[in-house]
């Protein structure tokens, strides 16, 4: 097996090349499948596990217990509160969860109370959260808003810098296909959906896009002479611009991933769902499927938006021509 | 003499980079000298432990929609209240243009949680006694078989027989003095009599039943009192108006107590259970447009026609989320994120050294420089503005470290697609810097634009993450101009990286480099082995001429004088 470098010393020639490009069709209906069922899933299933911030409740942690009990806790509830609903879980070393619905003030010292004398804890160590109904809409309303305004303000910022409206149009694509499958991913998988989760979304629309950019530069910069040169078309010169910064995808997307798998793992195994567990886990698919939408979707879809310009098209024409006549060298890739 | 002015260059770059270092640490040194800051950075309420609530504010009639305005006046209510019950250290801000965030250490009592939910209460009551704010000391208290005692039923508010014998002990026992307990806010019964402070006089005072509420209030504002001829008299005033009911209530008032004499001839503003102003009543007030005059300045003729707008503004607040975390939690918590940044740094410093042998120690210096001043930042905003490092905002610390780290790897790969092109380093760093610069720049530039969306349209915990993911981007664009690439450009001066050793990670033969000059004094055609037809080429190729030693130069000069173009600086070596 090559090292690295070679490997990446074969993509930089053209010696190795991946067909990111030409076989765009393959990588589109891959995609539009996938979306599809993204879509199809949420609406089979009902939607989304919510957390309680979206449901409305409150909910107590109880953290370093040794008694890890389910029933204690939906007894301490039912104690003071014999109508609530309690969902009680374990979910870390030592960590008790207790979801339950809307409790009144004195109910909620009640039920934190008897959860203290169940568990055998100090009373700091249960924690009481009281959510109204509406707060968790406020968050995605908010969200949405920010999600508007940063695809429409970064698409401009794509446009002016690149100086052309396609590379924004096929950038946004790739995004989409990041939002709607990962959108697809969490309803599958049941994960619940918080507003840290939707940090974490939020952080991957701009992540994608970073990532995103850096290739396209490179796209930009092997394509610029385009009409100077005969030795590729446009779509062959985007596919090497993409496998050149292949090796970037790739040590990118390792190095921004190591670290979200690290909070990833402290949040899901020594913390309990919370904060750091919601919000790498969105990051964490989010970073794999926005670099390999970059990669199968965006530098595709820009090629192909443009594969139908007149210059262009007579530009592939000449290259043709050129490799038609005998003396030519063999085409690369 | 290009290469000793790049090099001089990337040395004062590192230069100003150390000056900015110390002008951040002596800034904060400064702060904690001063004791004002702290080398810690502060902390949210999910680290530190506390209380945090967020509440929606509700004005009576007017639906969803609050403004800007009234939005500001909640807050500042809440903190009078917050700061009336005694809780020290509590924060209030508003999130979002529309709900208000109150942070309180510990867990608040479900007094203080009371009182922050109502609504603000104004009421004008008439005055019935008044005396100074000191406590009467124990042994001059009025005895037993003195203390008033009321013979009927009390005919109007103004009524002396109001003043039942527990309610005159109350009076007497108040203390108005201390600002802690004459800034005690509380809710009352409009129906009874009251014993209220002043705090702005240190007055206090026995005040009849509420006669108008601050309900019928319909504005207020202050100016300046004009004369006859309109003139003005260079004196503040607050007016106010009243609706109709109002206005005919205050009438009544006005009617009465202008007849009455000393302190009974005095009205009460009360808000939250404290007198804000008790005016004498100069005339009957027919009109229901009273103006209050007295020693004002502007700004105390502003806070009191600000805060009669309060009492024309009901807002009462209802709780959206509310959170307590203990103190043991939110340390545990923080170890855990810190662990989790640990980890993640580690990961990414071992991925570096396997792809990039010795260069990973660029990365990482970078890294920590980037840390740094981040922390420095993160500090010096905590006492400047208050800036709270919450968990979320940790995650976003860690996930920069990836992100941070990017910047690096394009660079770097700039630099090898460079040396594969036939470079040397010194001018593959040169060249992969110019591309690199641009990438970085517009990568970046959609970094921070997320992360200021987020930051001002977010609520909650999403800001604290948003900030910290801009604060990075911040770092990481001044660490590479100022740090990674001036220390790329001298490493590439040393002997292990400029030859290209083999662990330097920039070995030109593992890259696969063909070089444009092939010792011999034979200049590689570019199509003989050049994989990539580029139109820069030519001037590439006179770069990389141009950067040769003196011999090789003669040495080609020779043979093919005429086949580069060459730069002016050409014998300036």
């Amino acid at each position: 097996m090559p090292s690295l470098a070679t490997f990446g010393n074969e993509l930089y020639t053209g010696k190795r090349s991946y067909d990111f490009v030409g076989k765009y069709r393959l990588w589109f209906l891959i995609a539009a499948a996938i979306v599809l069922v993204s879509i199809i899933v949420p609406l089979v299933k009902g939607g989304f596990n919510l957390g309680i911030e979206f449901r409305g409740g409150s909910e107590f942690t109880v953290s370093q217990t040794t008694n890890t009990e389910v029933s204690k806790g939906e007894k301490a509830v039912a104690s003071v509160v014999p109508s609530a609903e309690a969902r009680v879980t374990n979910i870390a070393p030592n960590t008790m969860r207790i979801q339950t619905d809307r409790l009144s003030d004195d109910q909620t010292l009640a039920v934190r109370d008897a959860l203290v004398g169940t568990y055998g804890v100090k009373a700091d160590q249960v924690t009481s959260t009281f959510v109204g109904p509406t707060w968790g809409a406020d968050v995605t309303r908010q969200a949405i808003w920010g999600l508007v305004v940063f695809v429409l303000l970064a698409a401009v910022l794509m446009a002016v810098y690149f100086r052309t409206w396609k590379m924004s149009a096929a950038a946004l694509i790739g995004l989409v296909v990041v939002m709607l499958v990962t959108a697809g991913l969490y309803s599958l998988s049941d994960f619940e959906v918080t507003p840290s989760a939707i940090i974490g979304f939020l952080t991957i629309l701009s992540y994608s896009l970073y990532d995103t950019v850096v290739v396209f530069d490179k796209v930009r910069e092997n394509t610029e002479n385009i009409q100077t040169q005969t030795r590729r078309t446009f779509a062959e010169q985007v596919n090497l611009a993409v496998n050149q910064t292949l090796v970037r995808s790739i040590n990118t997307s390792v190095v921004a991933v190591l670290p979200v798998a690290a909070i990833l793992f402290i949040g899901s195994y020594l913390l309990g769902a919370g904060t750091l567990r919601d919000l790498s886990l969105s990051l964490f698919i989010g970073i794999i499927v926005g670099t390999a939408a970059t990669l199968f979707i965006a530098a595709p879809m820009y090629a192909w938006l443009r594969a139908r310009e007149p210059e262009l098209v007579a530009q592939a024409k000449k290259v043709a021509e050129r490799r038609a006549q005998p003396q030519a060298e063999p085409a690369a890739g | 003499m290009a290469r000793s002015r790049s090099t001089s260059a990337a040395r004062r770059t590192l230069i100003w980079l150390g000056v900015l270092f110390a002008v951040l640490t002596a800034a904060l040194a400064g702060g904690v000298v001063s004791s004002q800051a702290g080398w810690a950075p502060k902390l949210a309420l999910d680290l530190e432990g506390g209380t945090q609530m967020i509440l929606a504010p509700k004005v009576q009639g007017a639906g969803d929609q609050i403004s800007a305005e009234q939005l500001n006046q909640a807050v500042e209510i809440i903190r009078q209240r917050v700061d009336g019950s005694g809780v020290a250290e509590a924060e209030i801000s508003t999130q979002s243009g529309r709900n208000v965030v109150v942070s309180l250490p510990g867990v608040p009592d479900t007094k203080t949680r009371n009182l922050i939910q109502a609504s603000a209460n104004m009421e004008f009551r008439p005055v019935l006694v008044s005396a100074a704010g000191s406590a009467v000391p124990k042994e001059s208290r009025t005895p037993k078989d003195q203390l008033p005692n009321p013979t009927a039923k009390p005919k109007n508010a103004s009524d002396e027989n109001w003043v039942t014998a527990a309610l005159y002990q109350e009076f007497e026992a108040k203390e108005c003095l201390d600002p802690a307990a004459a800034t005690e806010t509380k809710t009352d019964d409009p129906a009874k009599p009251l014993v209220a402070c002043e705090p702005d006089t240190g007055t206090k005072y026995i005040l009849g039943p509420v006669e108008v509420p601050g309900t019928d209030i319909s504005s207020a504002s202050f100016g300046q009192v004009r004369g006859n001829q309109g003139q003005s008299l260079n004196q503040w005033a607050v007016n106010i108006e009243f609706n109709s009911e109002g206005t005919a209530a205050f009438k009544s008032v006005t009617e009465r107590l202008f007849g009455m004499t000393g302190a009974q001839n005095q009205f009460a503003i009360v808000l939250d259970g404290q007198v804000i102003s008790a005016p004498t009543t100069n005339a009957v007030i027919p009109d229901g447009k009273p103006q209050i005059t007295g020693s004002f300045t502007e700004d105390s003729a502003r806070v009191l026609s600000e805060q009669l707008k309060y009492g024309a503004l009901p807002i009462s607040f209802q709780i959206q989320s509310e959170q307590q975390i203990s103190a043991t939690l939110g340390a545990e918590q923080l170890k855990m994120g810190l662990l989790a940044g640990v980890i993640g740094l580690v990961l990414v410093a071992a991925y570096s050294f396997f792809q990039y042998r010795l260069l990973a120690l660029v990365t990482i210096g970078s890294l920590v420089v980037a840390g740094v001043l981040t922390y420095l930042a993160i500090a010096l905003l905590g006492w400047t503005e208050n800036y709270r490092l919450s968990l979320a905002g940790v995650a976003g610390l860690i996930v920069a470290i990836g992100q941070t780290a990017d910047s690096f790897i394009v660079y770097f790969e700039r630099i090898r697609d460079e040396l594969r092109e036939g470079r040397g380093l010194i001018s593959a760093v040169d060249n992969g810097w110019k591309r690199a610069k641009r990438t970085v720049l517009a990568s970046k530039a959609v970094n921070l634009l997320a992360a200021v969306v987020l930051y001002f349209v977010s609520v909650g915990n999403v800001r604290g993450f948003a900030f910290t993911l801009g604060l990075t981007a911040v770092a990481d664009l001044i660490v590479v101009f100022l740090f990674t690439h001036p220390v790329m450009v001298l490493l590439a001066r040393t002997k292990f990286f400029g030859q290209g050793h083999r662990f330097s990670g920039l070995d030109p033969r593992l890259l696969g480099a063909v070089p444009l000059y092939r010792g011999a004094g034979r200049i590689r055609q570019p199509s003989e082995a050049q994989p990539k037809a580029r139109s820069k080429n030519a001037g590439a190729a006179a770069e990389a001429v141009r950067r040769q030693t003196i011999a090789e130069r003669k040495a080609e000069q020779q043979r093919e004088a005429s086949a580069v173009g060459r730069g002016a600086d050409k014998e300036s070596n």
